[in-house]
């Protein structure tokens, strides 16, 4: 299956990432043999087949309603490139 | 017979609603920090809803609760399989760069609410709006513009010229119900009465404050324009940035006028989303539609499925409450009332359960709506008070009407002993007694008490015989300041009349 390089940037784009040519090349060849790869199970009947969505068979998996607060704030916001007081600091949005 | 002028093209407009709802739960959709408002920033996050890795998002079952009785308010069918999904888009406010939400399978599809709307003969015009889906899911955080802490709306910060942005994820995580309409909305006014029966249900099912200044209720529209008769749609524009139901409508007339001028000169409208601007009352554009495929929903792996059970969900249709239009219904047609009233008592659940109390104990329908509409809810409106906290109770009421009914005391005495029922509570009866505020009623006493008014007003008496009957009612205020405003306004009233024509 041809993953050509228009589809290439596309997914680069709602990615954000920044591709070289090269790497546009590169990666619709690749991305091409993994999606023949896939197109393999393709040769499978799966009409009366149920999609599956996950493997474990549990459902209704549910917790109380009751306040639990997170004792390590700082940790988390320490954990952000930059802060200013109680803000994460983010680049200027567009 | 003249030659016809060209008609003017009619339009309509086709309006659809958005709704995102906060539900009010302790704690957040997928862990266990505070959905508290207004807190420091920062302060109410944790692993969960911040997307650290290795951790794993759980479903909190009030969410779910309120969710399918929000469905069945809205008569949905509640699905017997639902899911949650992931819809994948960067913006710092989402800080797993994912949105767990519902794509395919949501919990409740295919209901309605019912709106009512008053015409100007004051009759009930009702009109079935179309509820296409209810889902769950989180809520993004907020950015906060450089410079403008506390202040501004994502909106407000992408038009600014600020060089970085703070974000506080307090509200990353907080249970949303997303609630979409069908297009079954053709006027400004229809879309607002929605919008207020939507928070209606949601405040008498008690899932949501429907605060729509503090953001816990934000309603956009998708509207286009056709001329009638016309099969298809017009290019569809969305909406946002509204938060009141006023604004909805004036954003929602607003943008039917422009988009007719818009047809009318040819020019083309686009598919985009307007934000309405408050200061200027008008909308103006925002960004173009990227098409809803680049979201890459697909099955969230750390959830599992939702299959409600129908004993759980028997158990949470009993719990629902009598819901406003059944209400309304009950107030017109049982009870008699007007569409006006009926909407006045019901606007509020805890109001309709105090006036309904109050009838229960014996108060006449008409009387009960009455002093509850008028006296009580001034009172309520002059100290911002919610009922539930005034000390006068619905038996109180009763009582106090009853005295009224059964001629104890006159409708004045009792608006006046009504300040301190409302704020000190107790027997209307009792306060009648301590008073000394029974009516007089007797006729021997009260002829007295005439006789003596008479007697002391030798010049008015003159005046009266000589024609002026008018005069009737100085003698009856003269009455009722001898009494304290006990006298019966009725004997009084008729022992005037025989006695002053002497």
């Amino acid at each position: 299956m041809e993953f050509d390089r228009n589809s290439v940037r596309k997914v680069a784009h709602l990615a954000r990432l920044e591709l070289t040519a090269d790497e546009e090349q590169q990666f619709s060849g690749q991305l091409s043999s993994i999606l023949d790869y896939f197109e393999q199970l393709s040769e499978l009947d799966t009409a009366d087949v149920p999609p599956t969505t996950r493997v474990i068979d549990v459902s209704n998996v549910t917790r109380s309603d009751e306040l639990q607060p997170y004792t390590d704030r700082e940790a988390i916001l320490q954990s952000a490139p930059e802060q200013e007081g109680d803000y994460f600091k983010v680049p200027k949005i567009l | 017979m003249t030659a016809a002028a060209p008609t003017k093209t009619q339009y309509e407009a086709i309006i659809g609603l958005e709704t995102h709802c906060q539900l009010s739960t302790h704690t957040k959709i997928f862990s266990s920090s505070s959905t508290e408002f207004g807190a420091t920033p920062n302060t109410n996050i944790d692993p969960v809803c911040m997307g650290l890795p290795g951790v794993l998002p759980v479903l909190n079952q009030k969410v779910l609760e309120y969710a399918v009785k929000t469905g069945l308010a809205l008569n949905c069918q509640i699905a017997p399989y639902s899911k949650f999904d992931r819809k994948q888009y960067f913006y710092p406010d989402l800080p797993k760069n994912y949105q767990i939400s519902q794509y395919d399978l949501p919990i409740a599809t295919n209901g309605y609410l019912e709106i009512e709307l008053v015409d100007k003969g004051g009759n009930a015009v009702r009109k079935r709006i179309g509820i296409t889906r209810v889902h769950m899911e989180e809520d993004a955080g907020k950015l906060v513009h450089a410079g403008s802490i506390g202040g501004a709306s994502r909106n407000e910060n992408r038009l600014s010229g600020s060089t970085y942005s703070l974000v506080d994820y307090n509200r990353a995580g907080i249970p949303l119900l997303e609630i979409v309409s069908e297009p079954d909305i053709r006027s400004a006014q229809e879309a607002a009465e929605y919008g207020r029966e939507l928070q209606r249900i949601l405040r008498y099912l008690g899932v949501s404050d429907g605060n729509m200044e503090e953001g816990s209720l934000r309603c956009d529209v998708n509207i286009s324009v056709r001329p009638v008769g016309q099969e298809e749609f017009g290019v569809k524009v969305e909406i946002k940035n509204m938060n009141s139901f006023s604004a909805i409508q004036k954003a929602i007339d607003y943008e039917i006028e422009r988009q007719i001028e818009a047809l009318e000169s040819g020019e083309p409208i686009v598919q985009e989303t307007r934000l309405w601007e408050e200061n200027t009352q008008q909308t103006i554009s925002m960004r173009t539609k990227e098409g809803s495929s680049d979201y890459r929903y697909f099955p969230e792996p750390d959830l599992g499925p939702i299959e409600v059970s129908t004993a759980q969900l028997e158990t949470w249709k009993a719990e629902l409450p009598e819901l406003p239009a059944a209400k309304r219904h009950r107030y017109e047609e049982e009870l008699g009332l007007s569409a006006d009233d009926t909407r006045v008592l019901t606007d509020d659940r805890a109001v309709a359960e105090y006036f309904e109390a109050a009838v229960a104990l014996g108060a006449s329908t008409k009387q009960a709506a009455n002093w509850v509409m008028g006296d009580i809810t001034a009172y309520l409106k002059d100290r911002k008070l919610n009922i539930g906290e005034i000390a006068l109770t619905p038996a109180t009421l009763a009582e106090l009407l009853e005295l009224i009914e059964d001629g104890t005391i006159s409708g004045k005495i009792a608006k006046e002993i009504l300040p301190e029922l409302l704020a000190d509570g107790g027997s209307a009866k009792e306060l009648v007694e301590r008073k000394g505020l029974t009516q007089i009623s007797d006729t021997s006493a009260l002829e007295a008490i005439v006789d003596e008014t008479i007697a002391a007003h030798p010049k008015e008496l003159e005046e009266y015989r000589n024609g002026k009957t008018k005069l009737q009612g100085f003698f009856v205020g003269q009455v009722m300041k001898r009494t304290n405003g006990r006298a019966d306004p009725k004997l009084t009233n008729q022992l005037l009349g025989r006695k002053l024509k002497g």
